[in-house]
C-alpha cells in the first residue's frame, strides 16, 4: 500500500495546488502523509504480530512432529533422554528447569525485595540516585559473561567449599542466575513500592508506627502485587537464559538428584544439541518440542502478570 | 496496659526498627561490593593485556597470540544491520500503540502478542533464525541470518520503551498543536517525537547494549566461525561475534592462551556494552544543558 501510493503523492497535489494560491496543496499533501504514516505505524505493529505468529508457527510445526514418532507419554513422563538409542524423555530436563528457577529465585527474591525497601523507603536521595544506576547497569552485563565468570571464579571456590571434584551443577547455576535476575527483581519492586501512596505510610506514621512496622505491615502488602510481578519477570528471565546456564550446569541429560549433580535444563539441552542435529529427525523434533514448552511456560507467565495488573487496578 | 509496659513495647519496637534498619543497609553495601567487586573482577583481568594488535588481529586455531580482529567487527556489524532492521519497525510499532490504539479488543490483543513476543527466550529466536534461514532459505549460517534473528529479538523492547516515551509527553503539547490545524502525523513528527526523543534513545541504548553481548541466537543462526578476514562485509558469511567468540574460547578452543584470551574478550565485551550505555547520551547530556540555559 504504502509503496504504491508514494510516487502518485506530487502529481496528485501538484494538480490540486494549482488553482489555490499552494495552501491547498499543502493541506491535501498533510493529509495524505497523515493517512500514509498511519498505514505504517499500523504495518510495524502487525510485522510484530507476524513475528510472533513466525515463532509460533515455525518452532510449533517442528515440535508437533515429535509425536508422531514417539508418545505424549514417552515425552513427559520418561525420564530417560539419550537421543541415540532413541529415547527421548524429557521429564528430568522439565524438572531440572523447574527446581532450578526455584532455586534461583529462593536466592533472589528476599535479596531483592530487600534491596528494593532499602532504595525506594530507606536509603538518602543520594544513594538511591546511586543505587539505580549501578543495578540497571547489571541488567546490561551480557549473559555470557556471568557465565564466563561462573565457571572461572565461582565454580572452583564451590570445588573447594563442597569438597566435589567438579562443582558443576545446580547450585551453581542458580547462583548464576540469582545473581542475573536480582535487578530485575529488585527494579520492579521498587518501582511498585514508590507507587504506594505517600497517605498510607503518613497515615501509619501518624498511629505512631516504626518504619519497620510501616514497611512490613502497610507498604509491602500495598505493593504487593507489584513485586509478585516482579517476582514473575524474574522467573521468565531465569527459564530462558540459555547460555550462563550452559556454562556452569555441567551438560548432563540426567534428573539433578544433588546440587552438585551435572546436569541440564530446556534451554542448555536445545543449544548444545541443536547445531548437531539432522533437520528430519526425532532428535530434532523433540527439541522443538522442549522451545515450545518453554514458549507456552513463558506465555502463561506473562499472562500472570497480565491477570495480576489487572486485578490491580480494578481495585483502585 | 499500663503505661511502663506499654512504653517497654514502644522500646522493642523501635529496637527492631533500628536493627532492621541496620540489616537493610548491610544487604546493600555486600550487594554493591559485589557488583564493584564483579566489575573489578572482569576489567581487572582483562584490561592490562589489552592492546591494539589483540583488537584487530586474525584469531589463530593453535598458536598464541591471536587477536579477536574480525569476531569485534562482526559483533558491530551484525548489531548494526540488526537495529537497522528493527528500528523503523519497533519505533514505529511504539507510536501506534502509543498514539493510534484504539480502546478495544484488537488494541488488548496487539498488547498481548507484544508482551508475549518479549517474554520469548532468546534461544526460541536462535531456533527460529535456524529454520527461517539454515532450513527454509538454505543458506546456512550468516551475517545475515544471525542479523534478521537479533532484530526480531530487538523489536518487543524497542516496541515497548518507544511507546513509554510517547506517552510521557504531555497532553497540553499535543492538544496545542491541534488547535494549531495539524494533522496527527504532524504533530507527531513536529511535537511528539522530538520531546520523546531523549526517552527512546535512551532505550535504543538499553537494546543495542543487551543486543551487543546477545549470545544464544547468534550462536544459532551466524555459527561459530568467521570468514578469517578482516573488514568483511559479505552479508552471507559466517558471523561469529566476540560474545560467541569467549564461549567458543573457553569451551571449545585448543589455543593454548585461552585463558587469557577469554579474560581479554570478557572484558572488551563489557567495556563496549557500558561506551554503548554512555555514548549515546553524551548528546542528550548536552542538548539538556543547552535546553537549561
Amino acid at each position: 500500500m504504502s509503496i504504491s501510493a508514494r510516487p502518485t503523492m506530487p502529481d496528485k497535489s501538484g494538480s490540486l495546488a494549482k488553482p489555490a494560491d499552494g495552501r491547498f496543496g499543502r493541506y491535501v499533501r498533510a493529509r495524505f502523509a497523515d493517512r500514509l504514516f498511519k498505514y505504517y505505524f499500523l504495518f510495524s505493529i502487525l510485522a510484530l504480530c507476524f513475528v510472533l505468529g513466525l515463532v509460533i508457527f515455525f518452532i510449533g510445526k517442528t515440535a508437533l512432529l515429535t509425536f508422531a514418532h514417539i508418545s505424549l507419554a514417552d515425552f513427559f513422563l520418561s525420564f530417560d533422554w539419550t537421543p541415540e538409542n532413541e529415547s527421548f524423555g524429557a521429564a528430568g530436563i522439565i524438572v531440572n528447569t523447574l527446581s532450578l528457577t526455584a532455586l534461583t529465585l529462593a536466592m533472589a527474591v528476599p535479596v531483592a525485595v530487600g534491596m528494593a525497601v532499602l532504595i525506594a523507603e530507606i536509603a538518602p536521595k543520594w544513594l538511591r540516585n546511586m543505587m539505580r544506576p549501578v543495578l540497571d547497569l547489571l541488567v546490561g552485563i551480557p549473559s555470557i559473561v556471568y557465565g564466563y565468570l561462573g565457571l572461572t571464579v565461582l565454580i572452583p571456590v564451590l570445588r573447594r567449599m563442597s569438597g566435589e571434584n567438579l562443582g558443576d551443577g545446580l547450585l551453581a547455576a542458580a547462583l548464576v542466575l540469582a545473581l542475573m535476575v536480582l535487578p530485575t527483581i529488585c527494579r520492579i519492586s521498587d518501582e511498585a513500592i514508590s507507587m504506594v501512596p505517600k497517605k498510607y505510610r503518613e497515615a501509619a506514621y501518624a498511629l505512631g508506627s516504626t518504619r519497620l512496622q510501616v514497611t512490613m505491615r502497610v507498604v509491602i502488602p500495598a505493593a504487593g502485587r507489584g513485586i509478585v510481578a516482579a517476582v514473575i519477570m524474574g522467573m521468565t528471565r531465569a527459564i530462558g537464559e540459555t547460555m550462563a546456564v550452559v556454562m556452569v550446569i555441567g551438560n548432563t541429560a540426567q534428573l539433578a538428584t544433588t546440587l552438585f549433580t551435572p546436569a541440564s535444563v530446556l534451554t542448555s539441552n536445545i543449544v548444545m544439541q541443536i547445531s548437531n542435529v539432522e533437520f528430519d529427525t526425532t532428535w530434532n523434533y523433540a527439541l522443538h518440542m522442549m522451545a515450545l514448552l518453554l514458549l507456552a511456560i513463558s506465555f502463561l507467565l506473562i499472562l500472570l502478570i497480565r491477570y495480576l495488573g489487572r486485578k490491580g487496578s480494578d481495585q483502585t | 496496659m499500663t503505661p511502663t509496659a506499654q512504653s517497654r513495647k514502644m522500646q522493642g519496637s523501635l529496637a527492631y526498627n533500628k536493627l532492621a534498619t541496620a540489616a537493610f543497609y548491610g544487604l546493600g553495601a555486600l550487594v554493591l561490593l559485589l557488583i564493584v567487586w564483579l566489575l573489578l573482577t572482569i576489567l581487572g583481568k582483562g584490561l592490562p593485556g589489552l592492546t591494539l594488535d589483540f583488537l584487530t588481529k586474525v584469531p589463530e586455531d593453535i598458536d598464541p597470540g591471536g587477536g579477536i580482529g574480525p569476531v569485534l567487527f562482526n559483533s558491530f556489524y551484525i548489531l548494526f544491520l540488526s537495529l537497522v532492521v528493527s528500528i523503523p519497525i519497533g519505533v514505529g510499532a511504539g507510536i501506534y500503540m502509543a498514539e493510534y490504539a484504539p480502546e478495544n479488543k484488537l488494541t488488548e490483543v496487539l498488547r498481548i502478542c507484544v508482551e508475549s513476543l518479549s517474554s520469548v527466550p532468546s534461544i526460541v529466536f536462535g531456533m527460529l533464525g535456524l529454520a527461517i534461514f539454515a532450513e527454509y532459505f538454505q543458506i546456512g549460517l550468516t551475517i545475515l541470518g544471525g542479523a534478521v534473528s537479533l532484530a526480531f529479538l530487538n523489536l518487543p523492547m524497542l516496541a515497548r520503551v518507544t511507546e513509554e516515551a510517547v506517552r510521557a509527553v504531555p497532553h497540553d503539547v499535543k492538544n496545542a498543536s491541534y488547535a494549531l490545524g495539524m494533522t496527527r502525523f504532524q504533530c507527531i513528527r513536529t511535537v511528539v517525537l522530538p520531546i520523546a526523543l531523549q526517552g527512546i534513545i535512551t532505550g535504543i541504548c538499553l537494546v543495542a547494549g543487551r543486543a551487543f553481548g546477545e549470545s544464544a541466537v547468534i550462536l544459532l543462526t551466524a555459527g561459530l566461525s568467521t570468514s578469517g578476514e578482516m573488514w568483511d562485509f559479505n552479508l552471507f558469511a559466517p558471523g561469529e561475534t566476540l560474545a560467541v567468540h569467549l564461549w567458543y574460547v573457553q569451551s571449545e578452543a585448543i589455543v593454548e592462551d585461552a585463558a587469557s584470551i577469554a579474560q581479554r574478550s570478557a572484558a572488551v565485551l563489557v567495556v563496549v556494552v557500558l561506551l554503548i550505555n554512555l555514548l549515546f547520551r553524551i548528546p542528550l547530556w548536552i542538548n539538556n544543558r543547552k535546553l537549561k540555559r
